[in-house]
């Protein structure tokens, strides 16, 4: 069960309207390396995983959410005022005549989300080692994306984004390290 | 440039098409360094932390865009 509450984690600002930086973003959202994909990654890992590690994909995976929301936001707010010339000259009519301005589960080339972005492998230092390598191509993701990028506001949010991936990140690699202790030694602090 | 930056010069052919550029620069940050988190390290206010992303100083590692101007100082 989850809470739901009315607010973003980090308050999303965008100076101008931008649909080709909505077109870069949307990687993000339903991209291979997108925080959809990494939702729903660690969210269905989490039931057969050792319980000592339960706790952390469920929050991570909780987490990623909160990061689709955002560039969910960052999306809408990039297009929603762009004209159907402004849409054209992005590359992004192909997505205008199919979805309107609606966001879709896509990336940024329009191909559409597919579970096959994500893995299952029974085996919890192989399920875990993806979740790193996942954590670290959506951070370098995101340093495209901020090069990519002239809108200081939108790069401000992109950043936070950035610096949770590392932290996430470092969370995995902890996971890795309780694992492989060895079962039942005491560790003492 | 920020500690965990790495640089390398990759070749540069007398022919290459494009005006070459001669270092590359890739980001190695803190969490491949560290193992476990260590015990009382130094925090950033919550306030900052809060703005970050990490409430850790040894984990901040902002990525600044090359043809951006940074705004703020690296805080680490």
């Amino acid at each position: 069960m989850w809470v739901y509450e009315k607010k973003l984690q980090y308050p999303v600002k965008v100076s101008a309207c931008n649909p080709m930086l909505a077109k870069f973003l949307i990687e993000q959202y339903g991209g291979a390396d997108g925080e959809l994909a990494a939702a729903l990654r660690y969210l269905n890992q989490r039931y057969t995983i050792p319980d000592k590690v339960i706790g952390l994909l469920t929050d991570i995976g909780t987490e990623e959410f909160a990061h689709l929301e955002m560039i969910a936001t960052m999306v809408y707010k990039l297009m929603k005022d762009a004209t159907p010339d402004q849409i054209k000259a992005a590359g992004l009519a192909g997505h205008y005549a199919d979805h309107g301005k609606d966001l879709f589960y896509h990336n940024a080339a329009g191909v559409p989300f597919t579970a096959t972005y994500i893995q299952a492998k029974g085996d919890p230092i192989t399920d875990l080692y993806e979740d790193i390598a996942a954590e670290e191509k959506a951070r370098a993701t995101y340093q495209w994306i901020i090069n990519l990028s002239d809108d200081p506001d939108l790069n401000d949010g992109l950043r936070f984004l950035r610096e949770r991936e590392i932290i996430h990140s470092q969370r995995f690699r902890e996971a890795v390290e309780i694992l492989k202790e060895e079962q039942g030694k005491k560790k003492i602090f | 440039m920020s500690s965990h930056r790495r640089v390398w010069y990759p070749y540069v052919s007398p022919f290459d098409p494009c005006p070459p550029i001669k270092a590359k620069a890739y980001s190695t940050p803190p969490s491949l360094f560290l193992g476990y988190q260590p015990p009382n390290l130094e925090q950033f206010t919550p306030m900052e932390a809060l703005k970050i992303g990490t409430l850790w100083k040894v984990f901040y590692d902002p990525w600044y865009s090359p043809y951006e101007v940074s705004t703020e100082e690296d805080q680490s």
